[in-house]
């Protein structure tokens, strides 16, 4: 009881001390892709493995979700429903990856900024765990 | 121009918005009455149907009101191209020679606010859809705010997109939206997905549209204004594109889909963007046209800035862009939409758009559909 657990299974390494999210990369081409799948979209090989993605990238695009996400399939808060911010984070060199931003001021994000993954708590399930998923957090200074 | 194998010889809509009283299928069949009336023919007649529908039952079971003739009638399901996968579809099976005189129907009755995705359906994990990144509405404000920032679209052209869709549906007496809208109010309504406001998104919505169909060759038979169909092309995306419904995006950048089915569309057709006398554009919301003007060729990228500034896509315009106010004021109901652009066209090249009338005696138009995940549907018409 009172545990964390991930979203899902797979999605990223968990428990870790540095936890990553798991992508797959193709044996034959190098395409990455977010989360790990069978079979490359660019070649169409099914020679794919799992890959760790790196932790570290650049706003690629973002916006601000204004109002609460129809529930289901949205599971967080509804009726004191808090505006959070979406975007893609170009993951160097890897893949760009859309995800929750841990801010959601638009004053705050502009494209090309540095950002670093991290973890957040999404909501707290029948058997009192707590729920988290990843998210990216603009790098300080 | 190439030589036209398939003519549109009738055409029905039932008005857009919400009809509580009527089911998604009695819209849809309301629309075939119509275009059955508008063509001169009758539903024995009809020799095939396409149709489709998202969220209001298999269109196949309209049958059961039209009356059960034998015909061939296949279900259509291809997101917001479902209209327009039906049309290419009734298109093909006229050009190939099996059959004579068809129809392509759409309609649907969506619940209120936005699209409920199914993210399974949609081939993605349900953690997706979990933490609140399952909304169309979220791709479309990323999409245009790496836009604007990249290619110099100010708020003020967002807003002046949605001035003139509510400007234009006050003469349509089948928009849903019909009142007009200043641009200070449309920016200052509630931000839903910055940099998108309330009044620069389409919502679902209900409708109903049928189109019949006859060979080239014997389309005078029904009609003294035969409009030719000279493309219908479907694509869908490519590795590297930015699409909807996407939990990540290739490290290539790449064109999207829109820009490989509009070029095929005018391959097919033999002309090019500056033939076109009048464009319906996918515009789900205000970004969406100002991108779809560029990828489908009637610009470069970033000159639309200019050329909204200075309304060369009004209804009096250089291009004039959704005469009928769009999917922004006509809402969506996904299977119908993609006609209703066809439906429009047709009324502007016979001439029949009343006060919305394109100037000029227009002879060339252009329909453009986008939908999830990454599809797109073009259709060029002439008489």
């Amino acid at each position: 009881m009172g545990e964390k657990v991930p979203i899902e299974e797979g999605l990223f390494t968990w428990p870790s001390d540095e936890p990553k999210l798991i992508g797959s990369e193709c044996q034959d081409c190098g395409a990455i892709v977010f989360p790990a799948q069978s079979g490359c979209p660019r070649c169409t090989s099914d020679n794919t493995q799992s890959k760790e993605l790196g932790t570290r990238g650049s706003l690629w695009t973002w916006t601000i979700q204004g109002f609460p996400p129809k529930s289901p399939p949205f599971i967080g808060e509804v009726e004191n429903f808090e505006p959070f911010g979406v975007g893609y984070v170009e993951i160097h060199d890897q893949v760009k990856v859309e995800t929750r931003l841990t801010v959601a001021e638009k004053e705050k994000l502009s494209i090309g900024m540095e950002m670093e993954l991290t973890f957040v708590p999404l909501y707290v399930d029948e058997d009192g765990n707590e729920v988290i998923t990843f998210a990216f957090a603009p790098v300080a200074g | 121009m190439s030589k036209p194998e398939v003519a549109i010889v009738g055409i029905g809509i039932h008005p857009f918005g919400r009809t509580p009283e009527k089911t998604g299928q009695e819209q849809g069949v309301y629309a075939v009455r119509k275009a059955l009336k508008d063509a001169g023919v009758e539903w024995k007649d009809i020799q095939f149907a396409f149709g489709g529908s998202q969220a209001a039952g298999a269109a196949d079971t309209m049958v059961s009101k039209l009356g059960l003739t034998g015909l061939q009638f296949i279900n259509v399901a291809n997101g917001c191209a479902t209209g327009g996968s039906a049309l290419f579809s009734a298109y093909n099976t006229i050009a190939s020679g099996a059959f004579d005189l068809g129809i392509a129907v759409g309609y649907d009755k969506h619940e209120r606010g936005a699209f409920r995705v199914n993210t399974r359906s949609h081939g993605l994990g349900d953690w997706y859809g979990k933490q609140g990144l399952a909304l169309t509405t979220q791709f479309f404000g990323m999409k245009i705010n790496r836009y604007m920032e990249k290619h110099g679209i100010s708020h003020n052209t967002l807003a002046k997109i949605s001035a003139k869709a509510f400007r234009n549906a006050e003469h349509n007496q089948n928009a849903w939206r019909r009142q007009p809208f200043s641009e200070e109010q449309i920016l200052e309504s509630e931000m839903l997905s910055y940099p998108l406001t309330k009044f620069m998104f389409c919502s679902p919505a209900e409708g109903g549209v049928a189109l019949i169909l006859a060979r080239a060759d014997q389309a005078h038979k029904y009609t003294d204004t035969p409009i030719y169909l000279n493309a219908a092309v479907v694509r869908s995306r490519r590795w590297g594109s930015f699409e909807v419904m996407a939990p990540w995006i290739a490290l290539d950048d790449a064109a999207g889909p829109t820009v490989d089915t509009s070029q095929a569309a005018f391959e097919m057709a033999g002309i090019g963007p500056e033939d076109i006398d009048v464009a319906q554009l996918q515009d789900t919301e205000v970004g969406a046209e100002i991108m779809h003007m560029a990828e489908n060729g009637f610009c470069e990228h970033g000159e639309q800035e200019r050329m909204i500034q200075q309304g060369e896509t009004e209804i009096g315009g250089k291009l004039p862009v959704n005469t009928d106010g769009g999917c922004l004021a006509n809402g969506e109901p996904v299977g119908a939409s993609g006609l209703r652009q066809v439906y429009e066209n047709v009324l502007q090249l016979r001439g029949a758009a009343g006060k919305r009338q394109v100037p000029n005696d227009p002879s060339v138009a252009y329909t453009h559909v986008y939908g999830a995940p990454g599809i797109s549907g073009v259709t060029i018409l002439s008489k």
